[in-house]
């Protein structure tokens, strides 16, 4: 167990939140075709507000802070969080399109001392890229960006969703990404938007797609381990909580709304309104999804994947229940392992078509 | 006692995150992202490294009194551990107290336990 585990590990026995994803706005110079959010500013809290929660959240133990949005140079303060965030000896993350971030925005992070810098790529041909995000130049200014971060030292992360646009440009991202000398990391979820519009889940890659990404060594690395059957969950796996969501982990949006993980639409609680730890220690949202083991999953808990799933609440949630599957995960198990989830056999996934097994 | 020690002065870098967990300290170089959790006594020298109160005074105030520790055996701990630190620069140890602009002072004071 590493350290970082260690301490996550005593986060969750002494029920701290130890990460926190804090969208800052939800304005966006991008309007890409697969974002869950919408981009108008329906009374973000301001900088004297910000500064506050940053306050609490030290107060409660918070060591990674991300600053995410939208796009968080959207905001006229946002170095003044940041440098503020960073006195208070926040670990800072940042995820950022990267479009405004210039030579003096990069030197500027180096010296506020942030940790990491997550860059959203789609594709390495301006034109997929840029048909995306519906900013022309945006792949142009995003490279250029990640140039100027390098160059600083920062250590930067290429992000590349994947969703029907794009499903057969990774290999070219991952080669962009060993070019700019940055770390690569894939993902093929697509999320209904906040509002629960479930319309953009058709931009998900297809299962056979889905399939070739994960039997690609050059993706998972060592594909025999990967893609293994299960092994039989053991009692320590029934007994375990789904995700660090609601245990050590918050998201607050820039209105001040208070959810277990931004993939969890779960309102529980708003920090105009109450403290973060009074929401932290005593909604009774959190309070419930902190209740919820493998073994109360409505099917999960009968799947031969339970153990090793990558099964999200918050898609499980936003299809109907917290303790119900989530289909995409559902998929996702199967096209790795080729064994279908409990779900699946309960033939209730009309979005996984069957006829892929051509049995 | 602590005068026929040479003084040291130590301050925590800028260059760091930190915060207390369960009475331990957890901190983060932002130059490489190394992690390091202090044990109980390094906390506390961790916590008064505020750049004016040489090391020797931190032993003898801080950590003989709150552990009950001899002052010698602290003081060679101590020592050891600032240099370590010092190695991986989340440290910095000067012979003279350290200015002001060199300090980023803790989210946490001293006494305050997450």
């Amino acid at each position: 167990m590493s350290l970082i585990q260690e301490m996550s590990q005593r986060a969750l026995d002494l029920g701290v939140p130890m990460s926190v994803h804090f969208d800052i706005t939800y304005r966006c110079n991008e309007r890409c075709v697969h974002c869950y959010l919408d981009h108008d500013d329906h009374g973000e809290m301001t900088t004297s507000e910000i500064k506050r929660v940053l306050d609490e959240l030290a107060d409660a133990g918070t060591f990674f802070l991300t600053f995410s949005g939208g796009e968080v140079l959207m905001r006229r303060d946002f170095f003044e969080l940041l440098e503020y965030a960073r006195n208070l000896m926040f670990a800072v993350r940042i995820k950022t399109n990267a479009v405004m971030i210039g030579e003096s925005e990069a030197r500027r992070m180096l010296e506020l001392g942030v940790d990491q810098i997550q860059v959203s790529i789609y594709s390495h041909r301006p034109e997929v890229h840029d048909a995306i995000t519906k900013l022309p130049g945006s792949l142009r200014r995003s490279i250029e960006a990640i140039r100027f971060l390098t160059e600083q030292g920062l250590r930067v992360t290429i992000a590349n969703v994947l969703m029907t646009a794009n499903m057969h440009d990774h290999a070219g991202v991952q080669a962009l990404a060993r070019e700019l000398g940055v770390q690569y990391s894939l993902d093929p979820t697509i999320t209904p938007k906040m509002d629960g519009d479930r319309s953009i889940l058709n931009l998900r890659i297809p299962g056979s797609e889905l399939k070739g990404v994960f039997h690609n060594q050059a993706l998972v690395g060592n594909v025999e381990e990967f893609c293994a059957p299960p092994p039989s969950p053991d009692e320590d796996v029934m007994e375990g909580y789904p995700c660090s969501a609601g245990h050590t982990l918050a998201y607050i949006s820039p209105y001040g709304d208070v959810f277990p993980c931004v993939q969890l639409p779960l309102p529980s609680g708003n920090v105009r309104r109450q403290k973060f730890l009074d929401i932290w220690n005593h909604s009774s949202e959190l309070n419930e999804v902190r209740s919820i083991r493998a073994k109360d999953l409505t099917v999960c808990s009968s799947c031969s994947h339970v153990g090793t799933c990558t099964r999200c609440p918050g898609l499980a949630y936003m299809e109907g229940s917290m303790r119900g599957p989530s289909t995409a995960d559902c998929e996702k198990s199967f096209e790795r392992t080729g064994i279908p989830s409990a779900n699946m056999l309960r033939g209730t996934i009309p979005s996984v078509p069957l006829i892929q097994i051509q049995l | 006692m602590t005068e026929k020690h040479s003084a040291k002065y130590i301050a925590k870098s800028s260059a760091i995150a930190s915060r207390l967990l369960g009475g331990e300290m957890m901190i983060m170089s932002a130059i490489d992202s190394t992690f390091f959790t202090l044990n109980l006594v390094a906390t506390v020298i961790w916590q008064a490294a505020d750049g004016h109160t040489s090391l020797s005074d931190i032993v003898t105030h801080y950590v003989c009194i709150e552990f009950e520790i001899d002052f010698e055996t602290a003081l060679r701990d101590a020592e050891h551990f600032v240099e370590e630190f010092s190695r991986h620069g989340i440290l910095h140890i000067s012979d003279q107290p350290i200015k002001d602009e060199h300090i980023e002072d803790s989210a946490v004071s001293p006494t305050e336990a997450a």
